[in-house]
């Protein structure tokens, strides 16, 4: 893997006891990247995170953050950090916008600048009518982006986040990956956490996939696809059943394998890719009607299962306990 | 100049978040209001507001206990509680400046509850020739060590609860262990070492020197034993703070 980057983890691990949270990672993020860390829950996830931004100490290995060796020196290195952790942790007491201020104070940022800054987030968040109001009364969405508000009020080279999207509604989830995107076109470096792979496909531009401590994969999202896409599939749905055309269209379109179901349905599987137009005209020309008919790309999702041999129920079991409606 | 910044917001936040609400500001008055008033009246029952002099030294090492220890203690678990002390612990500053931040806070309002019986007192008697100079410093070294010993109670303790029940362990047997309204030569022989290993008892006698000219033992000593108390707390804090809360 690639070892020049903003953020460069070097055979990281953690230990509690016996039980070894994180085992040897390595792994770098370029400038200006998004970097999706994705596993199930129980991975090592939030220790990795912990240990990159000084809320949890390595028990072996090195992380620098921009030259700064974050081991040894994690006050320097947390000054050009954002953090964003999985859960809100500004005051109850104070309302937004002081919550945004004291968060920029803390990185000494001037009253003038902060204030100005704390009243831009607001407005960019829509939390500008909520911004008197005290946190304690935020919704969960409101609060989750409060908190990412407070990541970057003082405008981090690298921005960590964990779990951004988790529990929060649609709309919300959309202004953060906007929000995420916007702050890559502006140079940040992003290193996220989730367990959504569907938001880590939307917005990555590199994922590493952690199991059971370990990373057992990692790459830009096609480099993924590729590892475990080997042809490609069509789908048909047609207004008689496709049986007794299996075999002709087998010999018609050479190198392909259709698979037929009971509802008029086919699979047409090939090593190259097979265009929709021919397959379309053949089928009209033995007098088939096609309601439907799409190229099936395998996703992320199935990417990660065949790496991890983790089970997509298990999945979804885990985006259902996350309360996440997509 | 960054430090000093978020030094100062965390100090802020705290004074406005915690110490200035209702609650505490009636705690800091109401509390050693009673105290003085109950110890006026503890043994005739009949009031003698001219023994309050003598009872200030007292009075005021207890108001700046209580008020330092449980608010220290109480407000960083609750914090701990809430994740919030996580995103100060976040903050590219060094854990000194966190914790001496903390700290000020809490320092400050035991100042504060400590000249409530200063106030009461001046009503009824004469406090002329105090040097409240040297009684304010004194206030001051009390109330670091007793805000320490509740940062060292927050970091023992997981809910705030906890912190209430440890910090009450630690200050009610003090209010006699550290001569605040017994003499130390009066308690039982065995019982005096155990006074001289609490910081209280030093600051307690300095300013029983200061408001009534009464002190035992000389203020130099009880200064370098304040100061090496604050300091062994305050590295024995920092290092559990790393130990506990950075796992």
């Amino acid at each position: 893997m690639d070892i020049a980057g903003i953020v460069t983890v070097a055979n990281l691990s953690k230990r509690y006891g016996s039980l070894i949270a994180v085992n040897d990672i390595s792994f770098s993020i370029r400038q200006g990247e998004i970097f999706g860390f994705l596993g199930p829950n129980g991975a090592g996830k939030t220790t990795t995170i912990n240990m990159m931004i000084g809320l949890a100490r390595p028990s072996g290995g090195s992380v620098a953050i921009n030259r700064i060796d974050a081991v040894k020196d994690i006050k320097k290195a947390q000054s050009i950090m954002g953090i964003v952790p999985d859960e809100s942790n500004l005051y109850d007491e104070m309302d937004g916008f002081d919550n945004l201020c004291f968060c920029g104070s803390l990185y000494g940022m001037s009253k003038a600048k902060r204030e100005n800054r704390a009243k831009k987030l607001l407005e960019r968040f829509d939390l500008t009518n909520a911004g008197k109001r005290p946190f304690k009364a935020y919704s969960k969405g409101m609060r989750r982006k409060l908190t990412i508000a407070a990541g970057i009020i003082h405008e981090p080279k690298i921005l960590f986040l964990d779990e951004p999207t988790t529990g929060i509604d649609v709309e919300s989830a959309r202004q953060i990956r906007r929000l995420l995107l916007e702050l890559k076109r502006g140079g940040t470096t992003i290193f996220i956490t989730t367990h959504y792979i569907e938001d880590a496909e939307r917005i990555c531009d590199r994922i590493a996939f952690i199991v059971d401590g370990g990373i057992v994969a990692a790459g830009t999202v096609p480099e993924l696809m590729k590892s475990v896409s080997h042809g490609y599939t069509i789908q048909l749905a047609a207004d008689t059943d496709l049986k007794p055309l299996a075999e002709e269209l087998q010999i018609h379109f050479d190198g392909c394998i259709v698979k037929t179901e009971k509802n008029n349905s086919a699979t047409l599987f090939s090593e190259k890719r097979i265009a929709l137009s021919p397959v379309l005209q053949y089928l009209d020309g033995k007098g088939v009607a096609v309601f439907e008919a799409k190229e099936l790309r395998p996703t992320l999702e199935d990417v990660f299962v065949k790496i991890t041999g983790i089970e997509a129920a298990r999945l979804k079991k885990e985006r259902e306990r996350g309360g996440m409606v997509k | 100049m960054k430090t000093g910044i978020a030094f100062w917001n965390i100090i802020k936040k705290d004074i406005k978040n915690y110490y200035i609400k209702p609650p505490n500001i009636s705690w800091g008055i109401i509390f050693p209001l009673s105290w003085t008033l109950m110890q006026l009246t503890r043994s005739s029952g009949v009031m003698n507001i001219s023994d309050i002099r003598g009872m200030l030294p007292g009075l005021m090492a207890m108001s700046v206990l209580f008020g330092t220890t449980s608010m220290l203690a109480v407000t960083i678990t609750f914090e701990r509680k809430g994740h919030s002390f996580d995103r100060l612990l976040l903050a590219p500053i060094s854990l000194s400046a966190l914790v001496i931040a903390k700290l000020s806070g809490a320092v400050l309002f035991g100042i504060f509850n400590a000249f409530v019986p200063v106030a009461f007192a001046a009503f009824f008697v004469d406090l002329a020739g105090i040097n409240w100079g040297e009684a304010l410093l004194i206030v001051f070294l009390i109330a670091v060590t007793s805000t320490l010993l509740g940062l060292m109670i927050a970091v023992s303790a997981k809910e705030v609860f906890e912190a209430q029940t440890f910090s009450n362990f630690f200050r009610f047997p003090m209010l006699f262990l550290c001569g605040l309204f017994l003499p130390i030569s009066s308690l039982p022989v065995f019982l005096r070492p155990l006074s001289y290993l609490l910081p209280l008892t030093y600051g307690t006698d300095m300013l029983s020197g200061t408001i009534i000219g009464a002190s035992v033992l000389p203020p130099v000593l009880c200064v370098f034993i304040m100061l090496v108390f604050t300091a062994v707390i305050f590295i024995y804090c920092q290092y559990n703070i790393r130990k506990k809360w950075i796992l």
